[in-house]
């Protein structure tokens, strides 16, 4: 009999994933376990592989279009089944209804006839996409989001832009308009009736979850508290955060809007949610960087496996003041304070399209050339988008190094679940005036660090950064 | 502590209320020289002579409106039905008489009474004397009903239930009468209306009363090694019903399932279920699951008996329906 395929959840916070490229073509056999298409996620580019086997009947979203968990993407079947009443069901809107679901089912297996043409699966495809993207962004920009006409399913797909806004401006203008949109959580009615048990609902309302965008895994599809505590997990274990690195130039005087991708969208949520509900305070503090910088080349020429990079010193050495401050390492989790036995440590790296926060884990019990060589291989597949969940989950403190922007100092946003960030500058030649009063001219790196004060107070964060301070200027302070 | 047995612990309950208070009375059919037909009231008879421990003919509406009109007249009679199949003659003494007196008197009148005696299923005994009974007595406002699962509750909930004002129908069950457990010396009172958390969980909230408390008991270490925990209420008494144990069990736990030896068409498990589903709407993660006697009078085939009550299997997939599992 003919079923949907459906889009899954293939990340644990995903509610919308991107195909992006179809690796089977309609009437080609698929086995359970096949890799039938690759699914741009919210955090990474995923495989989707078959739960079910058969032929592989219509392809409901084309390459490159956007469909909702649960949302159909396919059909799969026997050859010569008749699929008209599934795509004809996959253009409604409340396809959740599993009882729609089963007649329709019934139905094409019952009739016996040929095939639409490929527009129209299109058109199809590009209806539910638009009909989830209504729920998510449509009403936050306040422009009325139309379904598509067929042959324009591209554009509609896209979420509003804000208009009047330069491209490097646009995660701050999503945030804003994510933030805007999660305050509502109800589905507006019309959309067919989401199930989902009572529990669930108030622990959705009370965390501002768009259930819509929930795939309930109870009978008849019922949204259940398991659901929505998935995402609520998710929400505290994943996180890229940052501020912005240094934007494009002015785009000339032409008007810009872009598309905000997922990728960008899940960075706006996090941030929001992150500089939103845990209150940051700010810590400053300078660094004489040259006997650090000398020990540093002093390895490179003893040691032939290359140079440490800087961010493996900072990791490093931030992991041995962790481990005097443990609390630094810490988790806010509402009724109480997590303090995490491994220190897995999250280095920002910038990607053409956002950027990602891959983990070194357990740092405190490693060596600098464990740590850097684990830091290459991530940056590596960081940049070549390879990076998996597993790679960007669950950092208990980050650090961001935009040093090479030739910024001299910044404040930025915390990266759940951790409950500190710090803030790399450039080092910078600085007169600086020495403990015999005059002046000479010292290597100085500025730290900021930002603090969750639900977690750690003004004392304890300090104490935190001058320790990271001294071990720096003096690494063998580490061992005390 | 003793461990005695349930059928002990309710003649000494009996006893020490009889030796407390001479308004007290026992009266029934076998009681006195036959020693009762399960041996409840074994030895009172010798004890405190045919005036307070009277043999009755088989005319349960004839006793048991004698024994009420005994109330009215001041004493505080205890009436044993042989089974609670038997009282089905009297019903019209209990819900019409005993439920309605102080009511209808403006609290003038008052019916100090306890009906009791063995309810629900034991085994071969086909439709007629295998009936749970509870719903119909718990139903009538002016009764309270009191369904014990242990020696313990049995003996501290019969001495309230003797010394209340109002008729109280205290079920017991044939096959809980030689079940052991502890219960202390001395005296001590239940207070009636009260349930009792008998074993806490985080999991799920399993609702339950009288005999299906084992079933649910051996459920519960089942689930316990697949690593569930359940939490058993056990409601004791079902009129008046302590609704504030069930409600803040299942707001712990988002989770219920009720388990009653009745049947489920306007039941007592159909009650509770629906005052849960009510009052802890918002706390509800699943709807309130039922493990009750299947809808069918009782099957003399004992493969078929057993399949028509409420089992361990019953009850542990009712606990993972209810868990998504």
């Amino acid at each position: 009999m003919a079923e949907f395929i459906r889009m899954t959840a293939l990340s644990p916070t995903m509610d919308k994933g991107t195909v992006q490229k179809w690796n089977v073509a309609v009437n080609d056999k698929i086995s359970t376990g096949d890799v039938i298409c690759e699914v741009e996620t919210d955090k990474a580019n995923m495989d989707y592989e078959a739960e079910d086997e058969g032929v592989l009947l219509a392809i409901l979203v084309e390459e490159g279009g956007k469909a909702r968990v649960g949302d159909p993407i396919a059909i799969i079947g026997e050859q010569g089944e008749d699929i008209s009443a599934l795509k004809k069901q996959a253009q409604e809107p409340a396809s959740h209804e599993p009882a729609q679901e089963e007649a329709s089912g019934k139905q094409a297996q019952a009739e016996a006839g040929g095939r639409k043409p490929a527009g129209a699966e299109r058109a199809g495809g590009a209806a539910v996409a638009a009909a989830g993207q209504e729920s998510r962004a449509g009403r936050s920009s306040g422009t009325a989001q139309q379904a598509p006409a067929a042959g324009q399913p591209v554009q509609a797909e896209q979420p509003a832009a804000v208009p009047g806004r330069m491209p490097a401006q646009a995660g701050e203008a999503a945030a804003t308009a994510v933030a805007a949109v999660t305050g509502m959580t109800q589905e507006q009615p019309g959309e067919g009736r989401i199930k989902i048990s009572p529990l669930a609902n108030r622990i959705a309302a009370q965390n501002r979850i768009n259930i819509a965008a929930v795939r309930g895994s109870g009978p008849g599809g019922r949204i259940v508290k398991r659901d929505i505590e998935k995402i609520i997990l998710g929400r505290t274990q994943a996180g890229t955060i940052q501020a912005a690195p240094a934007g494009a130039g002015p785009a000339g005087l032409q008007e810009i809007e872009t598309p905000v991708s997922q990728k960008r969208a899940v960075i706006a949520r996090r941030l929001a949610e992150s500089k939103f509900s845990a209150p940051h305070y700010y810590l400053g503090i300078d660094v004489l960087m040259d006997a650090l910088l000398l020990s540093r080349q002093r390895l490179a020429e003893d040691d032939t496996q290359g140079k440490l990079t800087l961010n493996t010193f900072l990791i490093k050495l931030a992991a041995e003041a962790i481990k005097k401050h443990p609390l630094v390492n810490s988790t806010w989790m509402g009724d109480r304070i997590v303090t995490h036995g491994s220190i897995d440590i999250g280095l920002a790296v910038d990607r053409e399209d956002g950027l990602v926060v891959p983990v070194v884990r357990n740092c405190g019990a490693r060596g600098l050339r464990e740590i850097d060589t684990d830091l290459r291989a991530l940056i590596e597949k960081a940049r070549a988008g390879k990076l998996t969940i597993a790679d960007m989950d669950r950092a208990t403190f980050t650090i961001s190094n935009l040093g090479s922007f030739g910024i001299d100092d910044f404040t930025a946003i915390i990266n759940p679940p951790g409950s500190a960030i710090l803030a790399v500058g450039k080092i910078n030649k600085r007169p600086w005036v020495n403990r015999e009063n005059s002046i000479e001219i010292r290597q100085v790196l500025r730290l900021t660090l930002s603090c969750d004060h639900r977690v750690l107070d003004g004392a304890a964060g300090a104490r935190f950064l001058n320790e990271l301070k001294n071990i720096m200027e003096q690494p063998v302070r580490a061992l005390l | 502590m003793a461990k005695i047995s349930f059928r002990e612990a309710l003649h000494q309950a009996m006893d020490e209320e009889m030796a407390r208070d001479e308004n007290v009375i026992l009266m029934g059919e076998e009681v006195a020289l036959y020693n009762g037909a399960y041996k409840v009231s074994k030895g009172l008879y010798d004890k405190y002579g045919e005036t307070r421990v009277i043999d009755t003919p088989i005319t349960e509406e004839g006793f048991t409106g004698i024994g009420i009109g005994a109330a009215l007249a001041g004493l505080r009679p205890i009436v044993e039905w042989m089974t609670f199949n038997f009282s089905l003659q009297a019903l019209d003494q209990v819900i019409n008489n005993a439920a309605k007196m102080s009511y209808m008197s403006g609290g003038q009148l008052h019916v100090p009474i306890v009906f009791r005696g063995p309810n629900g299923p034991a085994e071969y005994l086909s439709s007629q004397h295998s009936q749970a009974l509870q719903t119909i007595y718990t139903h009538i406002p002016g009764l309270k009903v009191v369904s014990p699962a242990t020696p313990y509750d049995a003996k501290g909930l019969l001495k309230s239930a003797i010394r209340d004002d109002n008729p109280v129908v205290f079920m017991e069950a044939e096959m809980m009468y030689s079940w052991e457990g502890d219960v202390p010396e001395g005296e001590y009172l239940i207070p009636l209306g009260k349930a009792d958390i008998k074993r806490p969980g985080g999991d799920v909230s399993v609702v339950t009363y009288s005999k299906p408390l084992r079933v649910v008991q051996e459920a519960a270490g089942q689930l316990a090694g697949q690593g569930i925990e359940i939490e058993i209420i056990d409601l004791r008494t079902l009129r008046p019903l302590d609704t504030r144990t069930v409600f803040e069990s299942v707001r712990k736990t988002n989770r219920c399932v009720v388990v009653d030896e009745s049947w489920p068409v306007c039941g007592m498990a159909s009650y509770v279920g629906y005052l849960v589903a009510s009052r802890c709407f918002d706390d509800l993660d699943a709807p309130v699951e039922l493990v009750t006697a299947e809808d069918v009078p009782m099957p003399y085939n004992h493969t078929l008996e057993l399949a028509a009550q409420p089992s361990v299997e019953k009850v542990v997939n009712a606990v993972k329906k209810v868990m998504y599992l």
